[in-house]
């Protein structure tokens, strides 16, 4: 059992941290000339101008064919690129659903014309995707969904509803998880995967306001809506397969340790280059954290770059990240207290206090992935 | 982990369970006292790799021999070109306090003062001890007489004596050709091993236990409030184990002392963490001498202390980051020589 959840130390390649390098003179230059501001958004910030700034440079897409107008590079420069991205606090959410997870799904799982319609359009950060995963009724179980895709005369009708859809009022297009068959005693048969324009007809995005005041996230309402049989993503009925192969992707990256990097930083310059010695321990142990998560992302990209599934993995670098991620306001607002904050501190502070809860439900529930954890350890 | 690391891990594991009257010179047949001089010839660090691994195996057999303590003497008596003997090693504490110091008696050398927390000091043949002279730093090697140690125990049960440095027989000393802080980092390294590997030792138990207790009709490990306990449990082994491995890698390369101040500090928070869950788990029956998992829980809550325990080294890290600022952060903690980037603790 000794080597069960290993994280093996990887070593970035002397090209990884040359690209390390352009990608930090670019950011500075952006920000220098006002394009972005250090938000407070992480990795929430939307900017379609710096989504294409990045598709030019070749950093939309870096492991993808050139064919398909990837830069065919290992997938540890993918890592570095984004942990650069969030760390700056850039607007990179525009294009990093389709660069994260829709683009490999494409290249994995789609036909030659949907690889040379999509993949470069995305590369070159001109087309933004969402996710159609959870429903009203189906969160953390995926399998019980109910949107229905019929089949008709050249293509499928879909009808139902997702929720909880981030950006699908501002993205082109969306890959949709719906059933294609009745339930049977297989829960995870019958459901399929379909490459959805938001422009169709008969689609309706409505806004759902969040704690934080923001809309990020929507209902998308399917009113018999027609997707024309091309736009099938890998095979009828093998949609579970498909969506569960993303999640190593979706779960080990730096977006699931660095949502509160920027309270991190501010909260090293608010407690000043001489702290006493219970701001220094509290510091320290978020440093020892954040150090030790970094190292464990490295190897689950690692893992990934060698071809392996690395789904425990990942579930496990996500639930510790994202723990993580929630204590960082929590011990920034003990160690600084209010009379002590600057405008741009509290304000910072507020924000992630107020998307806090998020972190650890997004993209897979904390009880969902230690339960992931409990089975790979024999449990269940 | 490539063969060869497996290999030797097998060998290490097969000599540390040979039975306790022949476990020493098992141990010292395979090899294992001197792995870490070979490995260290021509520098401290050749491969780290394989020393941490043995090291853990130290963690996961709950070993009981100053394996650990023998293979850091014997790294720094090497290093200061003295002479290696057979038979159990242990050494001095380096603290930040005042160091004992050396002074010389005729042809030979006297030590003065006393040290306390000395692993194994009533079994060890000699003692390093890491002293002053003239300013300088020296590495002594001291036989042990048993009027000079006064027996006491850390919460493991594990040997942590007072030695009156002032009563041995100084053998030789030698100028220590590395700093004041590398057999304390060293021993934070090899502690935060042994560690590692006690803690993957707690998980296998909690989650074989999970399956074998039955309660309500079913193992207990089919309720989800377990589960979930375990799961977290895991993740938390998991994470210092990969510090510790990252400490290694990165020590073989230059010295770390950040890393090892992350893999020591990470191990330690994580020690209480996984003790309490683990006998929650096990209930009135890990309460009990008898079951295993006190042999790898009370070193886990023992080792915390030793070479900086995890307050020592986040006030430490803390410190070091804060001086260079938030905006320094980030591209501090993506380089990979932070060894030139910071002073040593």
């Amino acid at each position: 059992m000794s080597e069960t959840l290993r994280f093996p130390p990887v070593e970035l390649p002397p090209e990884a941290e040359a690209l390390r390098a352009d990608v930090r003179r670019f950011l500075e230059d952006e920000r220098r000339s006002g394009r972005f501001a250090p938000s407070f958004e992480g990795w929430g910030g939307f900017s379609p101008e710096f989504s294409r700034a990045m598709g030019e440079r070749g950093w939309i897409g870096r492991t993808w064919p050139t064919a398909y107008g990837g830069q065919n590079r290992p997938p540890i420069e993918r890592y570095v690129i984004t942990e650069e991205t969030l760390a700056a606090g850039a607007p990179v959410r525009a294009h990093w659903v389709a660069d994260r997870q829709s683009g490999p799904t494409i290249l994995r799982f789609g036909t030659e014309a949907q690889k040379r319609t999509y993949l470069p359009r995305i590369a070159r950060g001109e087309c933004f995707f969402c996710i159609g995963m959870s429903e009203p009724d189906s969160g953390s179980d995926l399998a019980s969904i109910r949107t229905r895709a019929r089949k008709v005369d050249g293509g499928w009708e879909i009808e139902g509803a997702k929720i909880w859809t981030s950006n699908a009022h501002r993205c082109h297009m969306m890959i949709l998880f719906a059933r294609t068959a009745a339930k049977s005693e297989d829960r995870h048969a019958g459901v399929s995967q379909f490459l959805v324009d938001l422009s169709a007809p008969g689609i309706t995005v409505r806004p759902i306001i969040n704690l934080a005041d923001e809309h990020d996230f929507n209902e998308v309402v399917f009113d018999r809506v027609f997707v024309p049989d091309d736009h099938v993503v890998g095979e009828i009925g093998n949609g579970w397969n498909q969506v569960t192969s993303e999640l190593g992707y979706e779960r080990s990256g730096p977006e699931r340790w660095l949502s509160s990097y920027g309270v991190l930083r501010d909260l090293i310059d608010a407690v000043g280059t001489e702290p006493d010695a219970k701001e220094a321990e509290a510091l320290g142990r978020l440093v020892a954290h954040i150090a030790t998560l970094r190292r464990m992302s490295i190897s689950v990209a690692d893992m990934l770059q060698q071809g392996a599934a690395p789904n425990v993995e990942a579930a496990l670098v996500k639930d510790l990240g994202t723990t993580f991620e929630q204590e960082v306001p929590a011990v920034a607002r003990r160690l600084v207290p209010q009379e002590r904050r600057s405008a741009e501190f509290a304000a910072m502070l507020d924000r992630t206090t107020l998307w806090a809860p998020a972190f650890s439900i997004r993209g897979g529930t904390r009880e969902m992935l230690r339960g992931i954890i409990a089975r790979a350890l024999g449990l269940r | 982990m490539s063969e060869m690391r497996a290999l030797l891990v097998e060998t290490a594991r097969r000599a540390m369970r040979a039975p306790t009257d022949r476990l020493w010179s098992t141990l010292e047949e395979a090899g294992l006292t001197r792995a870490a001089i070979a490995e260290a010839k021509g520098g401290v660090g050749s491969d780290f790799g394989d020393w941490v691994a043995i090291l853990r195996v130290v963690g996961e057999e709950a070993l009981m021999a100053p394996l650990a303590e023998t293979m850091l003497a014997s790294v720094m008596l090497s290093e200061a070109g003295l002479d290696v003997p057979t038979g159990k090693l242990t050494l001095a504490p380096v603290t930040r306090g005042a160091l004992p110091t050396l002074a010389r008696a005729g042809s030979g050398w006297r030590l003065s003062g006393a040290t306390r927390f000395v692993p194994w000091a009533r079994e060890a043949s000699f003692i390093t001890v890491v002293a002053e002279f003239d300013g300088r730093l020296f590495v002594a090697r001291a036989g042990i007489a048993g009027n000079a140690v006064t027996r006491a125990e850390n919460v493991a049960g594990e040997p942590r004596d007072e030695v009156e440095l002032d009563a041995l027989d100084v053998a030789e000393a030698a100028p220590a050709p590395f700093p004041r802080e590398a057999p304390f980092l060293l021993g934070a390294l090899a502690r935060a091993a042994t560690m590692a590997g006690a803690l993957d030792a707690v998980r296998d138990l909690t989650v074989r236990y999970c399956g074998e207790r039955q309660q309500f009709g079913r193992p207990i490990g089919k309720f989800q409030a377990i589960q979930q306990q375990v799961a977290e449990l895991a993740a938390h082994v998991a994470a210092a184990g990969a510090a510790v491995d990252a400490a290694a890698s990165a020590a073989e390369r230059a010295p770390a002392p950040f890393e090892i101040a992350v893999a020591k500090a990470r191990a330690s928070e994580a020690a209480g963490l996984v003790a309490a869950t683990a006998h929650q788990v096990h209930g009135a029956m890990g309460f009990t001498r008898e079951h295993r998992l006190n042999l790898f829980t009370r070193r886990l809550w023992a080792w915390r202390e030793d070479f900086g325990d995890e307050c020592f080294w986040w006030s430490w890290l803390g410190r070091i980051v804060a001086r260079r600022g938030g905006d320094g952060f980030w591209p501090f903690l993506a380089s990979t020589d932070k060894a030139a980037q910071v002073p040593f603790p």
